[in-house]
This record gives structure tokens, sequence and C-alpha cells, in this order.
């Protein structure tokens, strides 16, 4: 395949980085006062390679998907779709970003620059077929996340966050490589397809090795357990509106990297790594779900909540179906809805200075002085425990689904059981919300643009939500049925 | 579609949602107000629904189906023993309503949505066709009322409502397996296809338990039922009849419509479990009601008992016993509402439930004390109440199938007596010796006009159980013939006497 057409191929990505080094230079020479623009425009940027993928997608000659570069980038629904998801999680990101950084005295450009670059990277992310590529992408996204986990550079909690990110991403990114180069010295081949190839029947110990030290790179970047540990400390630390890209965007890259690499890469070997994603799936719940229990600050408690919440996702990863890919398509979807709301509801947590509020207590009675902000709150509460009618249930439903079509009931069972121990402290914030007495903490009016995100997110996490299964279905369907 | 041509079900879950969200923006008085409008008119359509009700006819009416979801649909219909139910949904919903019109006084809009919202899940988890809408809408119903027990509830209400969410949902997500199990292995989530398939039978054993383990915990049966007893007593008083009345229902309907007709060869296996539990239930809650000083423990204790004839009544495998256990529901659903009712009135005067510092009510409450007496008797089963009929007939059923079992059973009718009457015996016989006691006034117009209505059709169903038992005949037949290849052989051997005395001659000759 020509480079033309390789370049024609990864149009959105091509889009991004010129815009991105565009607004680098508008942000360089504007300085602050371009911050609002600078703002604006990655968000329209952000929209047009949206545009540019959804056009990509439904080209006839491209509908069973295309490689560029000599196999090292693949353009076909699994990517689009998770590109897609992505693009829109990184645009409210941006929304919600002015307002909490004027409040808290500067709010820089390079904030949107460097969304804008993380997204590049992770558009490659979830379109490598080639580990170099992977790797590049994993760490163009993750080079830009350290330092949006620092971006209050005056903060010392910020700085200390984008720290122990770095400090612990770049061990995560070691271990990748190690087991990178084991693989490729077995498989003579960086490329997933030749992998797969390659590596076929019983896998001797370094192969093995290589495998594990894959997966576990990639299982720090989704905070899987047992490489979570980062996750709460950043999520706390870092600004609430990274925080909220970081439980987002990313999230959806890593895992749908890690279902490219493990159905493309190693999907002879299901032996070998299912019993790994099981291991994690559900260590990853029940860790989630009881570290959660005892926390005070709200951010910390949806760091533990997305871990547990990745587990979810893990089961219809191990069930190596394409039902059980789709529905993590799905879950993705309904899990980036919700946890964006829960961290837009974190950023309406103010007190009359401006000041944001963290503590679990001081949302205390949130109910009666804000009745709007703690129904969407609780909604977004309750569909992160998988309560019926709120559309978090059908992504846990899905996922199930696939798990015991695939046979594996016992993992059903459990992880099923387990979702139960978390819904004891989602209900516990609901409880603050609604039985205790006011504490009186948050300030009383809102603000429009966060308010209109959480009213749209909260619809769609609302039992509303059901109406979108019909047309969300078949694309995930059709996502999952790429990488098979 | 159906006889109404009319999606009158989808209309009456659809009414009270419209309400309940727009209760949430009304002021107190009018929240109130549109509240009581709407429940009534949906017991209007009820009325509708009973009256054009075509007994004998299909087995599923009002059939409407709509494939919304992609995956599962908006399937709903009825058979007689959902319409039932239906009816003793929106029957109880109004008077719900006005129980809270004056102790409610916090939040009313919220709270008057969450009792509309309950009540479209309530509709929705009877009529619906689909299993997965069914389960939806069973689950669902756990969020209105961890609110309710939460913000209206009494002075332990946290620690009630945690252990009433988490309990159930415990017991139901393993039933979330099971159903994914099920439709992956028939092909096909509506209710009415899987009412006739076979599982196989080693697979029904763990299905069933798996739908046990929710079903118990909702019904609940003894040893699953302490969330029961704190979650009554911490709920305000019209939470307390729609728990007691309603949501306990979903448990036996479940059995009813999942547990027997899907898995009737799991359903024999399990006999002796659904006995066991029941047969301690039945002697053990209500030895645990005679002692309680709440009264509203006591009646949740009692609830439990009352439970258990309906778990007896259904696993008898028999008509007698499954039309028995279906007006046990009915008539608990009325009876032990209207007890909630009775202990809320007095309780709106004093703020105490402890039955020591009542007594006498009888002098100075006489009207009150008449309809308390009523309920008391209904729900001991004298003859003439709803209570009979189907405590009668359920024991009847188990008889033909266990006499030992019967023997138990019916102990736990002599111990409600004694739990009921000693409770009677407390609250309203005795002299006044409390001075706040005294200056209690007698039921006002609004209590009246709450617990008249429960004390006809207590009556009514007593009296006249014909017009309960006719709609339900068919459904109950359907029931039996599904399940009777796994009955299980009665205990109860009966013999023909030989006959004497006729002598050789006499046979042939007649033969001739």
């Amino acid at each position: 395949m020509d480079i033309g057409n390789s370049l024609y191929l990864v149009a959105p990505e091509v889009f991004l980085t010129v815009s991105s080094l565009i607004l680098l230079l508008i942000a360089a020479w504007g300085g602050e006062k371009s911050a609002r623009l600078v703002t604006i425009l990655s968000a329209a940027a952000l929209f047009g390679a949206s545009v540019l993928l959804m056009v990509l997608a439904h080209m006839p000659e491209f509908k069973d998907g295309a490689s560029a570069f000599s196999d090292q980038y693949r353009m076909d629904a699994f990517g689009s779709a998770a590109k897609f998801l992505i693009y829109l999680a990184a645009i409210i990101s941006l929304m919600i970003a002015p307002r909490f950084f004027q409040a808290g005295g500067k709010y820089r450009p390079e904030y949107a620059v460097l969304i804008l670059f993380a997204c590049v990277g992770m558009g490659m992310m979830v379109s490598a077929t080639d580990m170099m590529t992977l790797y590049i992408g994993l760490e163009l996204n993750s080079l830009s996340a350290y330092v949006l986990a620092s971006f209050i550079r005056t903060d010392v909690r910020s700085s200390e966050a984008g720290l122990k990110y770095f400090v612990l991403g770049a061990l995560a990114s070691g271990m990748l490589l190690f087991g990178i180069s084991l693989v490729y010295g077995f498989a003579g081949s960086t490329s997933f397809a030749v992998i797969g190839e390659t590596l076929s029947g019983d896998l001797s110990t370094g192969p093995l090795i290589g495998l594990v030290l894959v997966l576990s790179g990639l299982a720090f970047k989704i905070s899987a357990v047992p490489f979570h540990m980062w996750t709460p400390d950043v999520y706390e630390g870092a600004p609430t509106p990274v925080s909220a890209f970081f439980a987002s965007a990313p999230k959806v890259a890593a895992v749908a990297l890690t279902a490219r690499v493990i159905i493309e890469a190693f999907g002879g070997q299901t032996s070998a790594w299912q019993q790994i994603i099981v291991f994690v799936a559900l260590a990853s719940i029940i860790l989630g779900a009881v570290a959660a229990i005892g926390q005070q600050n709200i951010k910390r408690l949806l760091a533990y909540s997305s871990i547990n919440n990745v587990g979810f996702m893990l089961i219809g990863l191990a069930t190596g179906t394409a039902q059980g890919i789709s529905a993590m398509m799905f879950y993705l979807v309904v899990y980036v809805a919700m946890t964006l709301g829960s961290f837009v509801c974190v950023l309406e947590m103010r007190d009359k200075d401006g000041k944001p509020l963290e503590s679990l207590s001081s949302l205390a009675g949130l109910s009666q002085t804000r009745p709007g902000l703690a129904a969407a709150f609780a909604v977004f509460m309750f569909s992160l425990a998988g309560i019926p009618p709120l559309f978090g249930f059908w992504g846990k439903f899905l996922v199930f689904d696939a798990a015991v079509a695939a046979g594996m009931l016992p993992l059903a069972v459990i992880g099923i059981a387990a979702s139960v121990i978390g819904a004891f402290y989602y209900i516990k914030v609901v409880k603050i919300i609604y039985f205790d007495d006011p504490a009186g903490e948050i300030v009383a009016t809102g603000h429009k643009t966060e308010n209109g995100l959480i009213a749209l997110l909260a619809l769609f996490v609302s039992p509303l939500g059901y109406l979108a299964i019909p047309f969300m279905a078949p694309i995930t369907d059709a996502a999952a049925a790429s990488l098979f | 579609m159906n006889q109404l041509d009319f999606p009158i079900l989808s209309l009456m879950m659809g009414l009270p949602m419209l309400a309940a969200i727009i209760c949430l923006f009304l002021n107190a008085q009018a929240a109130r107000w549109l509240a009581l409008v709407t429940t009534l008119v949906l017991f209007g359509l009820g009325v509708v629904l009973w009256a054009n009700y075509d007994i004998g006819g299909p087995q599923w009416q009002y059939v409407e189906r709509s494939d919304l979801f992609g995956s599962f649909a908006w399937a709903l219909g009825i058979d007689g023993i959902s319409m039932l139910l239906i009816m003793l949904t929106v029957f109880l919903m109004p008077i719900c309503i006005g129980a809270s019109w004056e102790s409610i006084q916090t939040r009313v809009g919220e709270y008057m949505a969450a009792f509309l919202f309950m009540e479209v899940l309530m509709i929705g988890v009877f009529a619906a066709q689909d299993l997965f809408l069914f389960y939806i809408l069973f689950e669902a119903g756990l969020i209105p009322m961890y609110l309710i027990i939460g913000i209206w509830g009494g002075a332990n209400r946290i620690y009630a409502s945690y252990k009433f969410f988490l309990y159930t949902l415990l017991g139901s997500v393993v039933m979330l397996v099971a159903m994914l199990w099920m439709v992956q292995d028939a092909g096909t989530s509506d209710i009415p296809t899987l009412l006739n398939y076979d599982f196989d039978p080693a697979a029904q054993t763990w299905l069933w338990l798996a739908f046990f383990a929710s079903f118990a915990v909702k019904m609940p049966m003894w040893p699953f039922h302490t969330w029961l007893p704190d979650a009554h007593v911490q709920a305000p008083t019209a939470g307390s009849v729609i728990l007691a009345g309603v949501l306990l229902k979903m448990g036996g309907y479940g059995f009813l419509r999942f547990s027997l007709p899907m898995f009737p060869e799991a359903s024999e296996q399990f006999i002796w479990l659904i006995f066991g539990l029941s047969m301690v239930a039945v002697v053990y809650t209500s030895l645990v009601a005679l002692v309680q000083q709440d009264m509203k423990k006591l009646i949740a204790y009692s609830s439990v008992a009352h439970m258990a004839i309906v778990t007896l009544g259904l696993f008898a495998f028999n008509r007698q016993g499954i039309e028995g256990a279906i007006i046990v529901m009915l008539s608990h659903g009325l009876v032990s509402g209207a007890l909630f009712l009775c202990v809320g009135v007095i309780y709106d005067r004093l703020h105490t439930r402890e039955i020591d510092r009542y007594g006498g009510l009888a002098i100075n409450m006489p009207k009150y004390a008449i309809l308390f007496m009523l309920f008391t008797m209904a729900s001991i089963g004298l003859p003439g109440t709803s209570g009979f009929v189907g405590e009668f007939l359920s024991l009847v059923g188990l008889y033909k199938v266990n006499s030992w079992v019967t023997l138990v059973a019916t102990t736990g009718i002599i111990l409600g007596a004694g739990y009921m009457l000693y409770l009677y015996r407390r609250v309203a016989f005795g002299e006044l010796v409390h001075e706040d006691v005294k200056a209690m006034p007698d039921l006002s117009a609004r209590e009246m006009a709450l617990l008249a209505p429960i004390a006809a059709a207590v009556m009514w169903m007593g009296v006249y159980p014909e017009s309960f038992m006719a709609p339900i005949r068919g459904d109950v037949g359907a029931l039996v013939a599904r399940i009777d290849r796994a009955a299980p052989e009665g205990d109860a051997h009966l013999k023909m006497g030989e006959a004497k005395a006729v002598t050789q001659d006499e046979v042939h000759g007649e033969a001739h």
C-alpha cells in the first residue's frame, strides 16, 4: 500500500497533529489571553477529526477496514468506534476545564494542546497493529498525561500526582518494552498478525513471560489490580478536569488497545491469557469495591470506582468472543458517560469563594440545597452500581451475558455477587446526599455549561438510554467483529 | 391488539411516571393532590381492566409488544393472577397517598414522586411478559424504596435502608445470571414461551436455586427475613403498607410465575426445603411475634408467618393449594396494609409504637376499635373475612400432600390468633390509664375514608370469594396441568372401603 493511501487512512491523526501544532504556536505567542480561543479551536479540531473518522468509516472501499504503513496501523470499525468515544470524552474534558482553572488562578492554553496530543496518541493506540505503533501511541499519550496531572504546578498535590504518575508509568513502560522485546525475540516480528501466526501451539516459557509482562504494562495503563496503586493518588491530586479526562478517554484507549493485543496478537493463546484476565478482572472488581468503602474523598472514591468498573469490562474481554468484545465496548460507552457525569458533578462542588470541595461530608444534604444536582449525582451513583432501570445496568448485563454465553458461569456469578459489595459505597454517597442534614457548604448556584453537561449525561444514563440500544448495539457489534 | 384496542397497560405505567416527574416540581399541597388524583385515575383504569377482563378467554390478555430496545422487548400482558395483583396495587396506592397526607411534611414532592414511581414499577412487574423487562422493573423498586425508608423513615432509618437494599440486591443478582442462561438455552426472553419450555432437569436445579435466592429474600422466607422487621419499623406508614401489601407479593408472584411452571422437576426436588423453611417460619416467627413490644415489628413478623402459608400452598402442586396461596397473598395485602394503617393512626397521635403505652382505646376510640377488630380477625383468619378463605384452601391443598406439614402449619393459625388477640387486648381493652391516651380523638373522616374501603374489600373477599377466584381459575388450571408431571405423591393413601354384604348372585344378576 502506497504512502498516499496510508496517509489517507490516518487522516484523523494527521489532522489532529497539524491542528495541535498550529494551536501550540498560537498558545506560545498568544499566552494566557488565547486560552479560551485555543480551547474552542481544540474542541473544533476534535470535532473535525470525529467527522473525518465517520467519513472514513462510511467509505464503501474501507468497509472491512484497511491497513496502513505496511501493517503498522489499521483503520477498522473497532478503532473508529473507540476513537469516536475518545474524542467525545476529550471534548467534554475541554468544556469543563476553563472555569475550574480560572477559579484557581490561571488557565493556560497548553491544557487544550496537551489534550490534543494525548488524543493523537490514543488514536494510534487503538489502531495499532504493531508493537512499535502501540508503544509510540502509548508514550505520546502518557507523556501528555504526566504533564496534565501536574498542570497546576504551584499545587503540591498536583505536582506529587504528576511525579508519582511519571515514575510508576515509566516502570510500567519498562515492563511493557521488556515484554515486547521478549515476544519479538521469540516471534521474530513486532506485527500482531505475525506474532499471532508464529506463536501457535503451546507457549514456551520465554514468550509466556513476554506475554505476562506485556499484559502487566497494559494493566497499569487501564489501572487494573494489581497495578492500580497510582490511580487513587493521581485522581485525587490532579486537577478535577484532568481526573475526569484520565478516567474517561485514556481508559477507553487502553482497554481497547488491550483487547486488540489480546485478540490479534495472542488470539491463539487463549489458555495463556485468559486466566490472567479473569484474575485481574475479579481482583479489580473486589478490590475496587472493598477499598472504596473507607474513602472520605470523592475523587479517590471515583478512582476506586473506575478500578471496579474496569474489572467488569475485563469480564467481557476475558470471554475472548466477539460478543464479549462487543459487550466491553458497550460498557465503555456507558462507563464514560457515567464517570464523566460524576466528575462534572464533583466540579460543581464549590464553596462560596469558588474553592473546590472534595470531601464526601461536604455533599451532606445536597438534595435540599441543589435538588437537580443531587438527583443527577444519585442517578450516576445508582448507575455505576448497576441498579436497573439505569443504563449502567445494561453495560453489566451485556458483559455477564457474554460470560454466560462463553460458558464462564463461575466468573459471572462471582463477578455479579461482588458487584453487590460495590453497591454499598455507591448507595453510601446517595445516603449522604439524600438522608443527611445539609452541610450547606456547596454554593447554591451552578454553572451553565456544567449543568447542561450534567443534564445531558444524566439523561443518557437514565432509563431513556435504553432507547439508544438499537442504535449502539450494531456499532459495537461491528467493532467487535472487525477484530476477528 | 387487545380487547380495548388501546395499550391500557402502557398507559397505566406512563401516567404515574409522568405525574411523578411533575410532582418533583410542585409545592407540597399541589403534589399531594396530583398524586391522589393520579392514583385514583389509575384505580379507575384498574376497574376498567377488571371489567373488560374476559374470564375463560385467552390466557394472556391486553397483550402489547414493541421491540423498542433491540435485545429485549417492551412486552406487557396479564393473566388473571397478574390482574388481581395489579388491582391490589392500584387499590392500595390512593390509600397510601391518603395515609401520608398529614404525616409527611418534609419534601412532599419527592415523596409523592417516589410513590408514583413505585406504582409504575409494581404494575410493570406484574404485567411484564419479557424476562429482562421483568428483571429491570423488579430490581428498580429498590431505588424508590431505599429513598422512602432513608429519607422519611424513623430514627434508625439509615441502617434499615442499607439492609433492605443490599439484602434484596444480593438475592436478585444471582437470579440475573440464571435468566441469562435460560435465555441462551431457550433462545427467547418471552415469558409465555418460556413457561412451556422444558429445561433440562439437571440445569433446573441450579436455575431454581438462583430464583429461590431472589424470591426467598423478597418473600421473605425464614431465615432470609431479617431485613423485613427493620425495614417495616423504620419506614413511614405508607411505606410499610406498600412494602407489606405489594412488594412482598412479588416474591410469591415470582414463585408462581417462574419457579413452578419453568422448573417443575426442580420444584418437586426442593419441596422439602420449602416445606422445612415454611414450617419453621410459621411456628418460629409466630412465637417471635408473640413477645414483641413494638406494634409494627409484631405485624412484620406476622407477615413472615403468613407468607409461609403462601409458600406451603404454592408448593402443594394442586389447585386448592395454589388458589389458596393466591387468595392469601391478596388477603394479606389488604389486611397487613390495613393493620399498618391502624398502627399509623395511633402513632400519629402519640408518636410511639410501644404496645404498653396504649390500652383502653375501645373506650375513647370506638370506631377505631371496631375496624381494628375487623382487621385483627381477618389476620387470624376468621370465617367471613378474606383471611379464612385463603388459609383454608391452602391448608386443604397442603393436606393432600403432607399431613404432618399441615399439622405444623395449622398451629401457625392458632399462634396467629394468640399474638393478634393479645395485641388487640393490650391496645384496645383494659382501663384508660394513660392521660395522653385518654386525650386521643377517634378516627377523623380522612382516616375513616382510608380504612373503610379496605374493610369492605376484606368482607367482600371473605363472603363472596368467587369474584376473586373466577379470574384465576383458568390460569391455575393451566399451571396445575403444567406441573402435574412432577407433582409429589401425597402421604395420605386413601383406600376405598371394601363393599360388604353383596352376594355373588346379586352382582351377576345385575351384570346380566
